[in-house]
């Protein structure tokens, strides 16, 4: 079946929005994170988190652009519906993001009198950020229906997803900074971690129980066989996590980064997952990748682009973590 | 109200927030390079003072185009659904382009850019410099040939209602797309120039006669008197350009109801659409025949042509007058400037005084001659392909209304702030960043008077 443009272009397009989409989460997961946890660090700590995300953060966001980008031009009527069915928590995102955005200059530019503002404004907007990107994930869940029933569920999953956030932005804290911030960002992260649990075994539950074709795909033999690994991995990532970040920071920072890569595996196998039960649809339950595709031709001339591209960006982009590397400092702002 | 109308504002309103920034930091991504080089030739640290200097009003204004274009990737689909569902065969890939080589170049290279200078080799980080700049500038060229063949479309096949690519080297390089690209990317050096200029000149006149002041003043002004000339011609020719493809657009411009020879060209009248003609016309024989077929003698198509077909006429008519208003104003001071400069070496009060007042010119003729662009495509969204009504989304009315009002009091805030931001990053200057600084107003209105030249 791979022989046909029409499959295979369609679905290497899903693949490459799928992996923008779980880049995004965790790359703008732990800037989005750090965001939040200003909420209860102190003046100084926040200067040290914000350059802990300074140079990464623009990157982070235009994997975002790239995602909405490949669903916009690859699946262009799946755009329309998705965003058209989502307009009022995709505006109140964008509100958020342009907020934070901007308050990580006007922070240090604007007069100092200023800076709590935009210390506040960062926070505000990192989670109207988190919080209307989880709602989204939740309508979208449960195929993108409006009633009070859908928008609570809703609901919970916008706070656990801020709740992931946190945690990934705490255990980003636990890599990046060292004394007393490093042992409080490791407690944050597992409180976050607690949250982002129930979230998971939320959607777990629910989106079977909403939809009978996802039901389906995983409670019939042999695919509960072959697809209980991904549950039983998330398990025990969540419960190692859990015991690690305990125990964060360990003698001469070793490990430092472990539960930042625990956190972004926790992530990978929600995604994993969420693929896995929505597979073709692109629109839950009513278009799929093959009927919402664009052109061949014109997803052809995308994926030269793509495939030489794309792995200079991965290169310039790990050469900027290897830059920066290390300890971050508040004073990272040398312009 | 209407939410066709509606969607047109809060796009019109996003694009237009947009826009300001990539002005700016198309053009100062190769100022701040030149600056750096300077400095790297010269090791005098006055270049590399006007480089930090003019870095963190790049960042700022990097990081308000940014979110205002993540906000623009996701109203093309919530606002215009039908856009991608006709043209996104075309539209997609240049866009995917555009992120692909621009976004990500940028993005990255800022991050060195900004805070590498101690981390990286000093060519390493002048390289950063050169990719960003490069990277604003391609993110330029893509988005300019996606608008120009929304203008002048070319390439492509209409196959079941949808359009298919055919040739992609006739899309991208479609028969606006060169003189448009040219044109905006001196809009923004122009932009730059002016607020460089303005912000050094508001310096010196407060007494700070630091070489990097003087240093930035002087590229400026000069950078400006070599650019307008340019832009007067490029202007020129993407205006034969437009008469050539889009002649009703040319006509509205002109306020020109009536097809013939001997066209005046009219510097002021009141354009009255109901009744189809000009009050209080204010005109000088011949001047449009002249300018547009370069004879006196030579016919100019009227709005009589396409009766029914034509865009609005006063908003072109006006947005038209006053870029053009704008550039010769800018001919003057920057010509004047470079004149002073060469024969004293230093300002006169009165020359900073007029930059000071010019900071922002360049933002409005840049957003009055997109308008006249983007009004004068009207009734269409692709030119004779798909029509703005066509590709509007069926949101509600109240829900767009909601979230433009959101929008638009973000912007405002937002503007105000870094509008009063870079005049208080010039009044601190050299100090450290975030140093308190005494009696220091930090409000808008005062900024606002500051740059309406008052002091």
């Amino acid at each position: 079946m791979f022989e046909d443009p029409a499959i295979w272009l369609p679905f290497t397009f899903a693949a490459l929005m799928g992996l923008s989409i779980l880049i995004y989460v965790v790359l703008d997961g732990y800037d989005l994170g750090v965001g939040l946890l200003f909420a209860v660090a102190n003046d100084d700590e926040k200067d040290r988190m914000i350059g802990s995300i300074g140079p990464f953060w623009d990157a982070n966001e235009t994997w975002l652009v790239l995602a909405v980008g490949l669903l916009l031009v690859a699946f262009p009527i799946a755009h329309g519906v998705i965003l058209g069915a989502l307009y009022l928590p995709v505006a109140l995102m964008l509100l958020g993001l342009i907020l934070r955005g901007v308050a990580f200059e006007f922070r240090v530019k604007a007069h100092a009198r200023y800076k709590r503002l935009w210390n506040r404004l960062f926070f505000i907007g990192s989670l109207v950020t988190a919080l209307s990107q989880g709602f989204m994930l939740g309508l979208y869940v449960l195929g993108l229906e409006m009633t009070a029933a859908h928008f609570a569920f809703a609901a919970l999953t916008a706070i656990c997803v801020a709740a992931g956030y946190a945690m990934l932005g705490g255990a980003w804290l636990v890599f990046k900074t060292d004394g007393d911030l490093q042992i409080r960002a490791a407690r944050w992260a597992r409180i976050g971690l607690v949250a982002s649990a129930i979230g998971f075994a939320a959607i777990s539950a629910a989106s079977p129980l909403a939809s009978p074709r996802i039901f389906d795909k995983w409670f019939a033999f042999p695919e509960i066989a072959l697809l209980s690994p991904l549950p039983l991995l998330a398990g025990a990532a969540f419960v190692g996590l859990f015991a690690l970040l305990g125990r964060m920071p360990l003698k001469n920072d070793r490990w430092a980064i472990a539960p930042f890569l625990g956190g972004a595996a926790i992530f990978v196998l929600a995604f994993a997952g969420l693929a896995y039960s929505f597979y073709p649809y692109v629109v839950p339950d009513r278009l799929t990748i093959y009927e919402a595709a664009s052109d061949p031709e014109s997803l052809l001339i995308m994926l030269y682009g793509a495939v030489i591209v794309v792995p200079v960006i991965a290169g310039y982009s790990a050469l900027s973590y290897w830059i920066f590397r290390g300890k971050a400092s508040a004073d990272l702002y040398d312009h | 109200m209407d939410p066709l109308a509606l969607a047109r504002i809060q796009f019109a309103a996003n694009i237009s927030f947009h826009i300001l920034f990539p002005a700016i930091t198309i053009g100062l991504g190769w100022v701040l390079l030149y600056f750096k080089l300077r400095y790297v030739r010269s090791r005098d640290m006055a270049w590399m003072d006007a480089y930090r200097f003019w870095t963190k009003i790049f960042a700022l204004s990097f990081a308000m185009g940014v979110v205002s274009g993540i906000t623009m990737s996701f109203q093309f689909g919530t606002n215009w659904p039908g856009f991608m569902e006709k043209v996104g065969n075309v539209a997609g890939p240049l866009l995917a382009y555009e992120v692909l080589t621009a976004f990500f170049l940028e993005a990255v290279f800022l991050g060195i850019m900004l805070f590498g200078f101690r981390r990286v080799p000093g060519w390493v980080h002048t390289l950063a410099t050169f990719l960003v700049a490069a990277g604003t500038t391609l993110s330029a060229f893509w988005i300019i040939a996606l608008n120009s063949w929304m203008q002048t479309p070319a390439g492509y096949d209409i196959r079941d209602g949808v359009i298919h690519a055919a040739d992609w080297w006739a899309i991208v390089f479609n028969p606006s797309m060169p003189y448009r690209l040219v044109h905006m990317l001196l809009a923004s050096g122009l932009t730059v120039s002016f607020l460089v200029a303005g912000l050094s000149a508001y310096r010196w006149l407060r007494g700070d006669r630091a070489d990097a002041v003087k240093r930035a003043l002087g590229t400026a002004v000069r950078l400006a008197a070599i650019l307008i000339p340019i832009q007067i011609f490029a202007g020129d020719q993407h205006g034969l350009n437009t008469l050539e493809h889009q002649p009703a657009k040319v006509a509205a411009m002109e306020a020109n109801w009536t097809t013939g020879a001997n066209v005046p060209l009219i510097l002021f009248a009141w354009p009255d659409e109901a009744n189809r003609t000009n009050h209080f016309e204010i005109a000088i024989p011949d001047g449009a025949s002249l300018i547009l077929t370069h004879d006196p003698d030579g016919v100019v198509p009227g709005l009589d042509q396409f009766e029914g077909n034509h865009p609005p006429v006063a908003p072109l008519f006006w947005g038209f007058r006053i870029m053009v208003g704008i550039g010769l104003l800018m001919l003057a001071v920057s010509w004047w400037g470079t004149w002073r400069l060469w024969r004293r070496k230093e300002a006169s009060p009165w020359l900073a005084r007029a930059l000071v007042a010019m900071t922002f010119s360049g933002w409005i003729a840049t957003l009055a001659g997109w308008y006249v662009t983007e009004i004068g495509r009207q009734p269409w969204l692709v030119t004779g392909v798909l029509t703005t009504a066509d590709a509007a989304s069926k949101t509600p009315a109240p829900m767009i209304l909601t979230t433009l009002l959101m929008y638009l009091a973000t912007y405002a805030v937002l503007l105000g702030a870094y509008v009063t931001v870079l005049f208080y990053l010039a009044r601190i200057g050299a100090k450290p960043t975030g140093e308190p600084e005494e009696g220091a107003i930090q409000t808008t209105l005062g900024a606002a008077n500051v740059a309406a030249g008052g002091n």
